[in-house]
């Protein structure tokens, strides 16, 4: 019994295990599959979405500032082959064109000079005053010598604010000079400074050595700026982007495009974390999700399982119980079995003993024995003997009765008499519950062939049944015998209670064996189905009519031959 | 009393024997024979006898067998079936398969005696109407 319970919680530990495993594998696995493939597309789509949009971004500003350096170089070009082709006196040209510049582009033009060969401007218009200034030495001096056109770093200067200058060269015969115009360095900033994406997100410019073309803006990191150098040294004109790390471990994403007009490159920077702030968002909800729906899962997987197993272990124990209830009926059966094979053989010789006490008796009267002086003592004791017998017969009786579990004599009887009987058996229970017995009998109902105490056992078991059910209320029984109308050859007995009735749903269940719907330990749910039983063996009916809130009715109909009569039943039946 | 003519059958010797001896001292004539197949051999050559006293359970051919050989070939031999507790619906069946009536073990001896007599007396009702019947018969034709 321990082993078998040891083995048993094996078992279901082992079937929870399973369950466990299967619920987990077969929820997890979908899940993780899926949310990892939209997880994966849905990053890869973003980001693609975020790069491009980036990039054109920034093609567009660096195609803007591309035509705004090459239409301000176009003026000042424009403006060299004017002076060269014209007669005026360079200040007044200067004058002249610089306040139309002005009036046409407002302030981008900050100023306006011609340089001669050796570097000295010596004609100027601006607000500075930098005439005769030497340039022979300054680095955009130096370059611009040697080309028709060029445009200058972001430098700081003679003046001291950062500008840079566009150069034009102007040759007349002989001497050369160059035409130079500053550029308002504010102006030019605000073409790049406008690009501003998210919160860090921000553009500038810087040369091919890595100097800052445009203003400098927060969050700006220096290191980055010699990559982007060395990447442009092929002068690759396509918009590249790429993701970055600093120092500090802050992943950012670079974008650089490559003007045309000039070596710089414009660059447009962002702290990765803002770029795809969104897509974060997203993945951040994704994931609380996923977590959420694992934790789910996994209390389900520990919840659901035990749960079921614990309803599979009541379950086995309720069969279990069953199964010994009977094992048990089987056992008794198998002794009652024995106890009837022994009973049978002590009854032979216990009939030869009452026969032979018998016939000594029948001795005794004999006439030579009337004068034996002990004769009343012979026969006392051979009257004790058939007593003693019938006592032997009594117990061999019962034992048989043990052994059927009811005595399955059959005898002919009347119903009536066995309701009578039970009636008054049950009539104290029934006072106590406040429950009135009313017996209707038909007088001259025919015999039954019948066991009497099975028949008994069937009306106690029914009147105990309504006073059970009307425990509560207390009621009103009514029994009935009486000729079947309806079945040939039959008595009918009806047991009929105002009690509280059977719901529809039990209906069917009742006569089922173990079906019960007393308390545990109250009722074996037996009763019923031994009584099915004992009227089925009978040759009988039994059925049930209940309303809820009416009452309960049970009919039983057994047969009757019609060729046992009275006077023969009387020298028939001896008990 | 009236003389009846019995024919005791059961494999308990000495059950039997002391029946048998009781019975004859109460002026019955007894045969005893232990088996359903003496029985029968009995009845083939004593036709004298009225009634059989057969008990239900014994070894080989047992009671119920006896009972549905001796109605098939002794038609009007009436039986009384004896029988401990056990065997109650046997010997029910017996009746129902012709047998007069049936006895528990241990039995009175005056019961047992009532009752032969009694199936003695519907056995000679029996040949009575027969005989009539056949008289009848017998005188009708003639008629």
């Amino acid at each position: 019994m321990e082993n078998s319970l040891v083995e048993r919680n094996a078992f279901y530990q082992v079937l929870t295990r399973r369950m466990r495993a299967l619920i987990l594998i077969v929820s997890f696995l979908p899940m993780i599959l899926t949310t990892s493939i939209l997880f994966y597309r849905f990053n890869h789509a973003y980001t693609q979405k975020i790069q491009g949009h980036i990039s054109e971004l920034l093609q567009k500003h660096s195609d803007n500032i591309d035509t705004f350096l090459s239409e301000k170089s176009g003026n000042i070009k424009y403006l060299a082959q004017l002076f060269n082709r014209g007669q005026m006196a360079p200040d007044i040209f200067l004058q002249k064109h610089l306040a139309l510049l002005k009036s046409e582009y407002g302030d981008v033009f900050t100023d306006i000079g011609i340089v001669n060969e050796k570097g000295i401007q010596f004609s100027y218009e601006g607000p500075f005053k930098l005439e005769n200034a030497d340039y022979s030495n300054a680095e955009w001096f130096l370059k611009a010598k040697d080309k028709p056109f060029y445009i200058s770093d972001v430098f700081t200067g003679l003046r001291g604010h950062p500008h840079f200058i566009i150069a034009v060269k102007i040759k007349t015969n002989g001497s050369d000079y160059i035409l130079r115009s500053t550029i308002n360095f504010g102006a030019f900033n605000s073409l790049v400074g406008n690009i501003h994406i998210g919160k860090t997100g921000f553009a500038f410019i810087i040369d091919t050595n890595g100097q800052l073309q445009t203003k400098r803006a927060d969050g700006f990191k220096q290191p980055i700026i010699k990559s982007m150098v060395d990447r442009h040294q092929n002068r690759n004109s396509q918009t590249t982007f790429t993701k970055e790390q600093d120092v500090s471990g802050n992943k950012y994403i670079v974008v650089t495009s490559m003007l045309k007009n000039i070596d710089w490159v414009m660059v447009f920077q962002q702290d990765l974390n803002d770029a795809f702030h969104d897509l974060r968002k997203t993945q951040h909800l994704t994931i609380v999700i996923f977590i959420l729906g694992c934790i789910a899962i996994l209390s389900v997987t520990f919840v659901l399982p035990r749960n079921i197993v614990k309803l599979i272990s009541i379950s086995d124990q309720k069969s279990e119980a069953m199964n010994k209830q009977v094992v048990e009926s089987g056992k008794l059966a198998t002794i009652g079995e024995l106890a009837s094979g022994i009973a049978h053989e002590i009854n032979n010789p216990v009939a030869i003993m009452v026969e032979e006490a018998g016939w000594i008796e029948d001795l005794l009267e004999e006439e030579d024995l009337k004068e034996c002086k002990n004769l009343d003592e012979f026969k006392r004791s051979l009257r004790q003997i058939n007593t003693q017998g019938k006592r032997c017969k009594e117990i061999t009786h019962k034992l048989l009765s043990f052994a059927r579990k009811t005595d399955s004599t059959i005898n002919d009887l009347q119903i009536n008499d066995s309701v009578t009987e039970i009636v008054s058996l049950t009539a104290q229970m029934a006072r106590y519950n406040n429950v009135i017995i009313q017996t209707i009998l038909q007088d001259d109902i025919p015999y039954i062939r019948i066991s009497p105490s099975e028949l008994q056992q069937v009306i106690l078991n029914l009147i105990n049944n309504a006073i059970d059910a009307m425990e509560k209320s207390g009621g009103t029984i009514v029994i009935q015998t009486k000729t079947s109308r309806i079945e040939e050859n039959h008595v009918v007995l009806s047991i009929e209670d105002d009690g509280p009735g059977i719901p529809k749903e039990n209906l069917d269940r009742i006569f089922d064996p173990f079906f019960t719907t007393k308390k545990v330990g109250k009722g074996t749910g037996l009763g019923l189905s031994i009584c099915y039983g004992i009227i089925q063996k009978m040759g009988g009916e039994i059925e049930v009519y209940s309303h809820v809130g009416v009452g309960t009715k049970f009919r039983i109909w057994i047969p009757f031959q019609e060729n046992i009569l009275i006077d023969e039943s009387s020298h028939s039946v001896e008990s | 009393m009236d003389h009846i003519n019995l024919l005791l059958v059961d494999d308990e010797k000495a059950f039997l024997d002391t029946l048998t001896k009781r019975l004859e001292k109460r002026g019955v004539t007894v045969t005893a024979v232990y088996s359903g197949k003496d029985s029968l051999e009995e009845l083939e050559t004593k036709k004298s006898i009225e009634v059989v006293i057969l008990d239900v359970k014994m070894p080989q051919m047992d009671g119920i067998q006896t009972l549905i050989e001796i109605k098939k070939r002794f038609p009007l031999v009436e039986v009384i079936m004896l029988t401990g507790h056990a065997t109650v619906e046997t010997a029910i069946d017996g009746m129902k398969l012709g047998a007069f009536d049936y006895l528990m073990k241990p039995c009175d001896i005056d019961l047992l005696l009532s009752k032969a007599l009694n199936a003695a007396d519907k056995k000679k009702i029996h040949e009575e109407k027969i005989m009539e019947a056949r008289i009848k018969e017998i005188t009708g034709r003639r008629v």
